[in-house]
């Protein structure tokens, strides 16, 4: 019944409608604007006009509300050295852009309103001036050589190699959460292979390598130290993912076969952040930005940054994988005979991911 | 030689015409299905792109819902989305689906087969003084292959497992692999089939443009008096005919990857709890390839609408567009440029980082054209006598949101910040309001324009302020506040982003977005009853409404199959001579001679009287 009765109110809304355009139409007719040219009378121009003069105003008085309005939540805090660079450079591009909004964009309603047709008034013709156009290519090539240069050098610091003492640390993708996996003592990680990769082995770790045995595997939260360099080494073991820190202003795509990295410098333990932005829960997440299917809106995984001393102190109470998973790592040593060609595949590997 | 021979031909038939022979009088599908004339082909293209562009639009309103309501149960979208909707949930996959949908249908299917189609082929013949396309019989198969093309595409809509569903982007190895994700089972074979044939109708439709350009132009349009629309399709043309095929090999190489066991794209996979053979592939190798054309095909989409807006913009001003040259020259400038940026789009794709920094290099300069063409256009406007026709409105809007929409690339290019912005609504806002929005706003442009030269009457003016205004508005309070979604880093393509307590805000403004949108929606049903409504019932048009200058308006009303009845008009000028000081109206046809207007020559145009 009540479906009925919305579509007939819909129904008589549209009749409603119709006839008031049929009456608009009408009316034109019989007070002869339509035998002038198309966009020649006087009230459509001036209702156009002014409506566009309107726009600027009321919608530019929007925008700066609603943009100082979300300004606080649309500011992540950021918590790493790179992420100050980014931010800064990205507010000061910021800045240059939105004068040539705002310089352009009012010129093009203001003109609009300004020059609306006139019955007695002819355009200017004016068809070109090479010196006009000529500093308005020179300008904005200026300023674009500029903002090359300025993200140029940022880029480069950022994609530069790691240093040496970095803290390294795994990360994989996978349908549809991450794993991490810690080198342990010897600061190396054993080598992995999809070929081994089961239920429990997940990394599909080659235990026959001696690097994998000290090798942590999948904690509950990825721990990171404050104010060391930390070394990323992302990849994926079926369908790209990428591995978006959006505090640390960090992402990097993790890519099945071919392993990536980014590294980054951590200013605020997490409880650092607790204090800053007030909020007793605040926890860094890592999430994913790179379509995978399903569960790719799901990919949350816990990220804790400690000063360095309690990152040690985690890092010691954590279990190696091979001493959790004796059995795991028996099924190697009875393939023993494999090892020369697993250590070929080592040297690969190795090369395979400082490229 | 092949133009004279038409020329011929067609005369002939005219004469024939006027003797009331009517031996050479076509049948009902001759006519209007399987017709020759570049008119009613791209009247074809332009109704396939309006049905697309409706379909488009309600996939967004879907999934819209779920973003402005994500704890929203959706019960009555069950009869219309049948089991993709499970207890009032729509299931993630067929969001992913219906996301990945959108984004091929609006940017080939409406922006690229839609625009292109319809405008080239309408006003290339009529503008340039042709009695057709080079090959009408080309021009037609164009059509049909894109139209079986649609039906493919469309058809994957209903089956079983849904329609592709790993972005429009469409990354292996999620799009290879049916385990990752239903829809790149059955639905993604569809998708890769329709995209073949839709790439082979644009290469017929292509090389046509091309070749009726250059070869077909009446006597005296020389390059220099092309009006900026044919300098825009011709751009387009070439554009789409080197980068296209590059698609097409990443499809075939995709093929081969999904069903013949290469592993072109595909290495060191476990999934669904085996491990695969493929070793080897470089899944960042499609994305070169994809991108290599994926780049070019935003300038494919967003150059015509540059030369619509030219055209209407100096049309409407009663003025020269300011710069001509400059405005050839920028497009040229972004058509040559456009080829080497593609790589923009996988800063942070594991590339080597010295690869992005030449590409932000060389992305960043394809800003210099884009601001040279706003600055002309509103030195256009500057001392002109404006009417705001229901064009014009658009071609402002264009404007604005080309400004908008653009200067966000400047940041985007840069590798630096794309890092944090990569893939999250930032990038929407951007590219929906520089390509997405501006060239919607072209293509309505041009529709309202030249629907009087289509179809003989002229659409309702005052409906059409309303559909722009509503439009217009529409599109900021969807796209602006988006902006700001994105700089907090919201990833795209998500389901709902309440797991994360990063993104556990801006929850009100997604809502408010989310109507916005349906809002902009629910207006293109104003245009669509005015174009309906004015096909049939709108007001005749004169021969030349706007007071324009080109060609297309010294045709009769409703041109037949030859475009003018007797001799192509020669051509002696450019297009733009409006509001010449000394002349009588405020315009000059291009095919009116120097001699006929002493009055208003410039002193260098005194030796062509």
């Amino acid at each position: 019944m009540i479906t009925i009765a919305i579509g007939l109110s819909i129904l008589l809304l549209f009749v409603v409608l119709f006839l008031l355009f049929r009456i608009g139409t009408l009316a034109s007719i019989f007070r002869g604007s339509s035998q002038k040219a198309v966009g020649t009378t006087k009230t459509s121009n001036k209702v156009n006009s002014m409506l566009l003069l309107l726009f600027l105003i009321i919608g530019g008085i929007a925008f700066i509300w609603s943009f100082s309005a979300s300004w606080d939540e649309m500011n992540q805090p950021v918590a790493s050295v790179h992420g100050e660079w980014t931010d800064e450079l990205f507010w000061t591009t910021m800045i240059i852009i939105g004068i040539v909004f705002v310089i352009t964009q009012v010129l093009l309603f203001w003109y609009s309103y300004k020059y609306q047709h006139k019955d007695d008034k002819r355009a200017y013709y004016y068809p070109h001036n090479n010196k006009v156009e000529l500093i308005w290519t020179m300008i904005p090539a200026v300023v674009m050589a500029i903002l090359v240069f300025a993200g140029w050098k940022t880029w480069t610091n950022i994609t530069s190699a790691a240093p040496a003492d970095a803290v390294v640390v795994e990360v994989m993708g996978k349908q549809f959460n991450w794993m991490v996996r810690y080198p342990g003592a010897d600061g190396k990680l054993g080598i992995t292979k999809t070929s081994l990769i089961d239920a429990t082995n997940e990394f599909g770790i080659d235990f026959s390598d001696p690097n994998a045995q000290d090798d942590i595997v999948n904690p509950l939260e990825l721990h990171i130290p404050k104010g060391k360099p930390v070394l990323f080494k992302i990849r994926s073991r079926d369908v790209i993912h990428s591995v978006f820190l959006p505090h640390f202003r960090q992402k990097m795509d993790a890519v099945p076969g071919m392993p990536t990295k980014f590294w980054f410098v951590p200013t605020k333990t997490t409880s650092e952040m607790q204090n800053e932005t007030g909020n007793a829960e605040f926890k860094y997440e890592l999430a994913c930005t790179e379509i995978c299917g399903r569960g790719h809106f799901a990919m949350r995984y816990v990220v804790v940054v400690d000063e360095p001393e309690d990152y040690e102190a985690w890092l010691a109470g954590q279990k190696a994988f091979a001493s959790q998973n004796p059995d795991v790592v028996a099924k190697f040593k009875t393939t023993a005979a494999d090892q020369p060609a697993t250590r070929l595949d080592a040297a690969a590997e190795e090369e395979k991911t400082e490229l | 030689m092949s133009s004279t021979d038409i020329a011929i031909n067609q005369t002939d038939m005219h004469h024939g015409h006027e003797e009331h022979d009517h031996h050479h009088d076509l049948n009902f599908f001759e006519k209007y299905i399987f017709s020759l004339d570049h008119k009613v082909i791209a009247k074809q293209y332009l109704f396939m792109g309006i049905i697309w562009a409706f379909i488009g639009g309600f996939l967004s309103v879907l999934f819209r819902l779920q973003l402005g309501w994500p704890e929203a149960t959706f019960t009555f979208l069950e009869p219309i989305l049948g089991g993709w909707v499970q207890n009032g949930k729509i299931d993630p996959e067929f969001y992913l689906a219906m996301v990945t949908m959108h984004g091929t249908i609006m940017v080939f299917f409406v922006l690229t087969a839609g625009l292109s189609g319809t405008f080239s082929n309408f006003l290339i013949p009529l503008q340039i003084g042709a009695r057709d396309m080079a090959s009408g019989f080309m021009n037609m198969l164009s059509f049909w292959i894109f139209f079986l093309a649609s039906i493919i595409m469309f058809t994957s809509l209903f089956i079983e497992t849904g329609p592709a569903g790993g972005g429009w982007t469409i990354y292996p190895p999620l799009s290879a692999l049916p385990q990752a994700i239903q829809g790149s089972g059955t639905g993604m074979t569809l998708w890769l089939i329709s995209m073949a044939l839709f790439i082979i109708s644009q290469l017929l439709g292509g090389v046509n443009y091309i070749t009726t350009v250059i070869n077909l132009r009446t006597k005296g349009m020389s390059m220099t008096k092309l009006p900026l629309t044919i300098w825009a399709f011709t751009l387009t043309a070439i554009l789409g005919l080197l980068s296209f095929p590059v698609l097409l090999s990443a499809a075939l190489l995709l093929i081969f990857d999904r069903s013949f066991g290469t592993s072109f794209f595909l290495s060191d996979i476990y999934i669904a709890g085996q491990a695969l053979s493929n070793t080897g592939g470089s899944p960042i190798l499609f994305q070169h390839l994809f991108w290599f054309l994926g780049h070019p095909e935003v300038y494919i989409v967003i150059l015509p609408t540059f030369g619509i807006v030219s055209e209407v913009i100096a049309t409407n001003s009663r003025k020269p567009i300011f710069g001509y040259r400059a405005m050839i020259g920028s497009m040229l400038g972004i058509a040559v440029l456009s080829f080497v940026v593609w790589a923009h789009h996988m800063f942070v794709t594991g590339m080597n980082p010295f690869l992005g920094s030449v590409f932000m290099f060389l992305t960043l300069i394809i800003a210099v054209p884009s601001a040279v063409k706003v600055f002309n256009w509103l030195a256009t406007l500057w001392r002109g006598n404006i009417r705001f026709t229901s064009a014009m409105m658009f071609a402002i809007g264009f404007v604005s949101l080309f400004i908008s929409g653009g200067l966000t690339g400047i940041i985007l290019g840069n590798s630096a910040l794309d890092i944090q912005l990569h893939d999250t609504y930032f990038v929407v806002a951007h590219f929906h309001l520089v390509m997405g929005a501006a060239a919607f706003f072209g293509m309505f442009c041009g529709i309202y324009h030249w629907f009087p030269k289509m179809f003989g009457r002229m659409m309702d003016e005052k409906l059409g302020f309303v559909h722009f205004w509503l439009t217009f508005i529409a599109v900021y309070l969807v796209f602006m506040p988006m902006h700001y979604v994105g700089i907090a880093g919201f990833p795209r393509r998500y389901y709902n982003w309440t797991g994360f307590e990063t993104f556990n805000m801006f929850t009100d403004l997604n809502t408010f977005i989310s109507i916005s949108a349906i809002i902009g929606f629910t207006a293109q049903f104003i245009f669509l009853f005015n174009f309906i409504y004015s096909m049939f019932k709108g007001r005749r048009a004169t021969l030349n409404p706007w007071h324009s200058n080109t060609l297309e308006w010294t045709t009769p009303v409703n041109p037949g199959h030859g475009n003018w009845p007797g001799e192509i008009p020669a051509v002696y000028r450019w297009p733009y001579d409006y509001s010449k000081p000394g002349a009588a109206e405020d315009f000059i046809p291009q095919n009116v001679p120097f001699s006929e207007t002493q009055s208003s020559n410039l002193p260098q145009e005194r030796v062509l009287e």
